[in-house]
Parts: C-alpha cells; sequence; structure tokens
C-alpha cells in the first residue's frame, strides 16, 4: 500500500508538469493546428535560464532571500520564454500558414534542433546541478513520502492550470482565442486581430513552458541541453491522449501518463511475472495510448471532428 | 529565367533523342562517380554515397506512406529497425546462423512489411496527427524492445548491438574485399556502391509504376479526402493497409542493406531523430514526388557530412581557432537549412507537378 500510494504521488508530481507543457501543445493545435515541436526546447530553455539567473545572483548577491532570488528567476525564465516563442511563431511559423501541412512542421523541427545546438554552444554539453535553494523537507502523507519541492510543484502547476482556464473561459482575451481556433477567417471579420492572438496564445504557452522547466529543474536538481526533447515528446502525448485541442484534456492527458509512468514503472514487473523489468515503463504508456486511440480515436476528452460533407 | 528552364525542359524531355542521350549521360556519370571521389577527396565519401543511397530507398518507402497515401508516420525507422535486426540475426555469430543474401532480403522485407501491417491494423481508424502519435509510439516501442531484449533471453544484445554481421556476398565473392575485374580494382565500398545503384534503381521504377497504377491512384484519392474515395468504392482498410505493407518492406530492405554495410546495429540507430530525419528528406524534397524525394535524401545525407568536415576549418581561417564545438555547429546549420529550405520553397526543393487547381483556397487549404 505503502508503494502504491508513493507511485501515485510521484506520478502525479511528474503528471502536472506533463499537464503544464501539454497545454502549450494544445492550445497552438486548437489555433494552428500545428505541432509545435520546439515546445519542448521552450522548457529546456527556461530550465537554462533560470539556472544561469539564479548562479549569477547567488555570487552576485549571496545573502538574497531564497524566494526572491526563485521569483527573479522565473520571471526571467518567463520573459526569455515568451520572447523566443514570440519570435518562432513570427519567423517560423506565420510565413507558412498557408503552406502545405507539413511544411510548418518540418520548420518546427528546424527550430527544435537549433535550440538544441544553440543551448549546447552557451552552456556546453555536461549535465549542470541545480544548487538547492531551500532546505528539502519530506512530509508522510498515506504513507508515502513527498518533499517540499513536489508540493511546490503540484501546487503551481494546479495554480497555473486554473488562471488558464479562468483566462480561457472567461476573459475576453479568451474569448478571441477560442473564435480563432473555431475559424480564424470568421474571427477576422469579428474585428479580432488574428495574428495578434496567436502570437499571444504562443506566448501564454511559452510562459507555462518556462515554469514547467523550473519545476523540472527543482524536482531532478539537474539540467541539460537535451531535456526538453523528451519531455516535449511525453507532453505532446500526454495532449494527444486526452484529446488535442482541448485544454481540460490536456490537464487530465497529462495527469493521466504520469500516472501510467511511475504505476508502469512500479508494476510491470509483478503484471508480466518478472519478464519485463521498469526499462519498459514507455512502452507501458505508448501501449496504453495506443490502445486509449483505438477505442476513442480523438482521445479520451476530444470532440468527435465530423467528416467533412 | 525560370520559365527559360521551363521551357528547355520541355523540349528536352519531348525530344528522344536528347532524352536518351541524357540517360547515356547519367548512367556513365553514376558509374565512374564512386572513383572519382575516392581519387579527389577520399574513400570515405564513396561510403558516404552509400549511405545515401541507403537513405534514399528509406525516404522512397516513407514517401508511400506520406507522400502517395498522406499517413503521417513518425514511426517509419522501427521497419528500417526491424530490416536491420532480421539482417543481423539471420547472418551473424549472434545464433550462428549465416543465411546468403538472397535468402534474408526477402524475409527482412517480408518480416517489415508483417511489422508494417502490425502498426496499420489498429490505427486504421485514427486521423492526421493522432495517426503522428501513434506511429511515433510505436517506433519508440519497437526501440525500447530492441535495447532491453538481452534478457532474460538474449536475443538483441542489448544496447550493445549485434557485431560481425556478414556482408553480401555474391557467388562466393564477398563484396567488402577488394575485387579486380578488367584491370580496375573495385574496393568493398565501390561495390557497395554499385550493388545499392542497382537496387534503388529498381525501388524507383518500382515507385514509379506504383503511383501511376491503380493503387497508386487510389492512395492519392485517400490523401485528398479519404470519405470521397470512399464513396467511389476504394477499399480503405485493404489499400491503407498495402501502404503501410509496402512502405514498411522498403524500409525493411534498407535497414537490412544497412546492417550488412555497417557490418553493425545497435539500437541507437533508430531512434525518433532519425525517423524525423527521413521524413525531413521527404518533406524537403516534395512530398509525393519520386525524383524530389530523392533528392531530398541524398542533400540531407551529404550535407551533414559536408557541415561536418568544414566547421573547424574554416572556423580556423575566419577566426584563427576553433571557437564553437563543430558538431554543435554543424547541427545548427543543419537545422537553419531546414527552416530556410521550407520557408523560402514550403512545397518542398523539387514538388510533384501541380495536376488539379485548387479554386476555393478554403478547401485548397483543409
Amino acid at each position: 500500500m505503502d508503494i502504491f500510494a508513493q507511485q501515485i504521488l510521484n506520478g502525479l508530481v511528474l503528471g502536472s508538469v506533463y499537464a503544464l507543457v501539454a497545454l502549450g501543445y494544445t492550445m497552438v493545435y486548437g489555433i494552428l493546428g500545428l505541432i509545435n515541436f520546439a515546445h519542448g526546447e521552450v522548457v529546456m530553455i527556461g530550465a537554462m535560464t533560470a539556472l544561469a539567473v539564479v548562479s549569477t545572483l547567488l555570487s552576485v548577491f549571496p545573502e538574497m532571500h531564497p524566494f526572491l532570488t526563485i521569483l527573479l528567476a522565473g520571471l526571467a525564465a518567463i520573459l526569455v520564454c515568451m520572447s523566443l516563442a514570440f519570435f518562432i511563431e513570427r519567423l517560423a511559423y506565420r510565413p507558412l500558414r498557408n503552406a502545405p501541412r507539413l511544411a510548418p512542421l518540418i520548420t518546427a523541427i528546424g527550430i527544435s534542433i537549433l535550440l538544441q545546438n544553440i543551448a549546447m554552444i552557451i552552456w556546453g554539453r555536461k549535465y549542470k546541478t541545480v544548487p538547492q535553494l531551500f532546505p528539502t523537507e519530506t512530509f508522510e502523507l498515506f504513507g508515502a513520502s513527498i518533499t517540499s519541492v513536489q508540493i511546490f510543484i503540484i501546487l503551481i502547476s494546479a495554480v497555473l492550470m486554473s488562471g488558464l482556464l479562468v483566462i480561457v473561459h472567461f476573459t475576453k482575451l479568451g474569448r478571441a482565442m477560442r473564435a480563432t481556433s473555431e475559424s480564424q477567417r470568421v474571427a477576422g471579420l469579428m474585428g479580432i486581430n488574428v495574428n495578434k492572438i496567436i502570437s499571444v496564445t504562443f506566448m501564454i504557452g511559452a510562459g507555462l513552458a518556462a515554469v514547467a522547466g523550473i519545476l523540472i529543474a527543482g524536482n531532478y536538481s539537474v539540467v541539460h541541453y537535451s531535456m526538453g526533447f523528451m519531455l516535449g515528446l511525453k507532453a505532446f502525448t500526454a495532449a494527444v491522449l486526452g484529446g488535442i485541442g482541448n485544454l481540460g484534456g490536456a490537464v487530465l492527458g497529462g495527469l493521466l501518463l504520469g500516472l501510467i509512468e511511475s504505476i508502469g514503472a512500479g508494476y510491470i514487473g509483478d503484471l508480466t511475472g518478472g519478464f519485463l523489468g521498469s526499462h519498459y515503463q514507455d512502452v507501458f504508456a505508448f501501449v496504453v495510448l495506443i490502445v486509449v486511440l483505438v477505442f476513442r480515436p480523438t482521445g479520451l476528452m476530444g470532440e468527435r471532428v465530423s467528416e467533412r460533407a | 529565367m525560370k520559365h527559360f528552364v521551363q521551357d528547355l525542359w520541355c523540349k528536352f524531355r519531348n525530344n528522344r533523342k536528347a532524352l536518351f542521350c541524357g540517360y547515356i549521360l547519367l548512367f556513365l556519370a553514376l558509374a565512374v562517380l564512386p572513383f572519382l571521389l575516392s581519387n579527389t577527396v577520399g574513400r570515405t565519401w564513396v561510403r558516404i554515397l552509400d549511405f545515401a543511397l541507403i537513405y534514399a530507398m528509406l525516404a522512397l518507402g516513407l514517401n508511400i506512406v506520406v507522400g502517395f497515401a498522406g499517413l503521417l508516420d513518425l514511426g517509419y525507422i522501427a521497419f528500417y529497425a526491424v530490416g536491420a535486426y532480421t539482417w543481423a540475426l539471420l547472418a551473424s555469430p549472434q545464433f550462428d546462423l549465416h543465411l546468403p543474401f538472397w535468402a534474408i532480403l526477402p524475409i527482412g522485407a517480408g518480416m517489415a512489411a508483417l511489422f508494417g501491417v502490425l502498426l496499420g491494423a489498429p490505427t486504421l481508424r485514427l486521423r492526421g496527427d493522432y495517426l503522428a502519435i501513434v506511429t511515433l509510439g510505436f517506433g519508440e516501442i519497437i526501440r525500447i524492445f530492441l535495447n532491453n531484449l538481452d534478457h532474460p533471453v538474449n536475443v538483441t544484445n542489448g544496447p550493445i548491438g549485434i557485431n560481425k554481421i556478414d556482408p553480401i556476398s555474391i557467388g562466393g565473392a564477398d563484396l567488402t574485399r577488394t575485387h579486380e575485374l578488367l584491370g580496375i580494382s573495385f574496393s568493398g565500398v565501390h561495390t557497395y556502391y554499385y550493388v545499392l545503384l542497382a537496387l534503388l534503381f529498381m525501388t524507383i521504377v518500382i515507385c514509379v509504376r506504383l503511383e501511376k497504377s491503380r493503387i497508386g491512384r487510389a492512395w492519392l484519392a485517400i490523401r485528398e479526402d479519404e470519405l470521397a474515395a470512399q464513396a467511389m468504392g476504394i477499399n480503405t482498410r485493404n489499400v491503407k493497409l498495402l501502404a503501410f505493407a509496402l512502405g514498411a518492406m522498403f524500409g525493411g530492405i534498407a535497414g537490412g542493406l544497412f546492417a550488412s554495410l555497417q557490418g553493425f546495429v545497435s539500437p541507437e540507430s533508430f531512434g525518433l531523430l532519425e525517423s524525423i530525419m527521413v521524413l525531413c528528406m521527404v518533406v524537403l524534397g516534395g512530398m509525393g514526388h519520386v525524383y524530389g524525394v530523392l533528392l531530398g535524401a541524398i542533400l540531407l545525407t551529404v550535407l551533414p557530412e559536408i557541415l561536418r568536415s568544414t566547421a573547424s576549418p574554416i572556423q580556423r581561417t575566419l577566426f584563427g581557432d576553433v571557437y564553437i564545438d563543430p558538431e554543435a555547429l554543424r547541427m545548427l546549420l543543419f537545422g537553419l537549412a531546414l527552416i530556410l529550405v521550407m520557408l523560402m520553397r514550403p512545397t518542398g526543393l523539387w514538388p510533384a507537378p501541380k495536376r488539379r487547381t485548387a479554386a476555393d483556397p478554403d478547401i485548397a487549404k483543409d
């Protein structure tokens, strides 16, 4: 029971980070129908920037309150990621908005390669350890142990996710975003500045990605220039699992994928009589994804897309 | 200028004699190319050319799935892996099997085709990007299995991979050795080049013929509008499965050739990045156009190698020292090239000639 609770808890922590990143994928997909392959790298850039700011602040102002340090680092990371996303959209996606569907996919891959290698040139090939700002405390919860960092991750993600849902469903900006995702042309006719809305969508997604990067860095205490790729992939899988284009679906998919992964890693050996070890954790996640999509081809919460008449 | 070139090209195509001469010239050029390369820039470039030919075959296979049938496959490298490992297991000391290549080639192709159907069957109902993510997952599953099937029973030798794979041998003549023929000595990479060229030529003929066949037109119809294709009496299930199987088959053959040329396979060569690379070749060259895809495959194999050999010398001459990690710089320029080409030519470098006119931009976009 203890192990099970622990796996659930780990799954929730991992899942909330997946969900944050998945939201970025799903928002962009909802509006442009584009798989933003560079999103994972934005997460990495966020983590790297935050780390750089934290180490600079630690060496220049060693007496600064750790909370202020992390806040400043977070703001810097969000700012960098948002402007990065703005330029990516402006330079690599907007010129191709009416191009064949796969053309922006290739530029997205190009951007992803570009960002990874720029990060490698700036920050090097080695794994970088994240300095510990707060003393880690461990709490007992339902027989499982949880660190203060993990609690922080779950709280921050929950706040951000609900904030995003409020923005999308109850503000004027959100209404414009939803209208744009329905039909760019009609939204334009209603007086919505479609280009601006698309830019803003990219930037919100990038802001969430920056926070996700910091949370991941805090949880694992290491960052690496290639950390974004697999994370982005998992988050995209989560977005599809939930039904891509659907915000609630991305959250659900992210949490579910986190749970599946950690429970899969813990129990796959028992389930298969010891034949498959925990190396197969990703196999487990993908098999669940395939099975879900076979029975619900548009994801768990995706709307049934009517075939064109 | 563009019209002038097009006119010239049209005249050239319609003139049988000129076309015949052109083919002869192309044939001669391809025949002497490896010798030209090994005598000017070194034998490694012939080897790179060999890999370019293998990748061209691979890209043509993916083109059947993505270009003809319009099914976005992000896990295509899995079939390449299946072909490579089939070859590796049947012709290496791993199980002490040493089947001849004419026996392995069909087995590898068949295995890959079988996996293609295995992937295709559960995904028939999925569309667009849902299909993309499932194929991606499938590719990862295959890779993870290859990586971990060294226990409890050792099949794939895990992350270390399989070594000492037999080279192709024709009539008892081992292709990696140097052979003398008509006073010219052919080293291993040279003979491989001709074998691969012949196989690639067959692949091209099959692809071009397929595209113009009944099946090819059915694929095109499905790509443009699956519902309408169904209404026209096309059995979309069978035709889609056929696309998966045929595409996978070419991938499997290419994989087998890769294993025999390299003499070694490990799961590392079959990651998601490789799948994406092959997709880039297809899209960058011109999706659905056989010759465009060929161009894309050869460019994207040769370009990184050129960048690899020039990344540090150029820095040294410009700045006097190597400041930027040449490997990073190479990939950086490569990513930049992908973006720039796509921005300038969104339909690819050499797209298929346009058949239908898209009157309504909204319909065309969908």
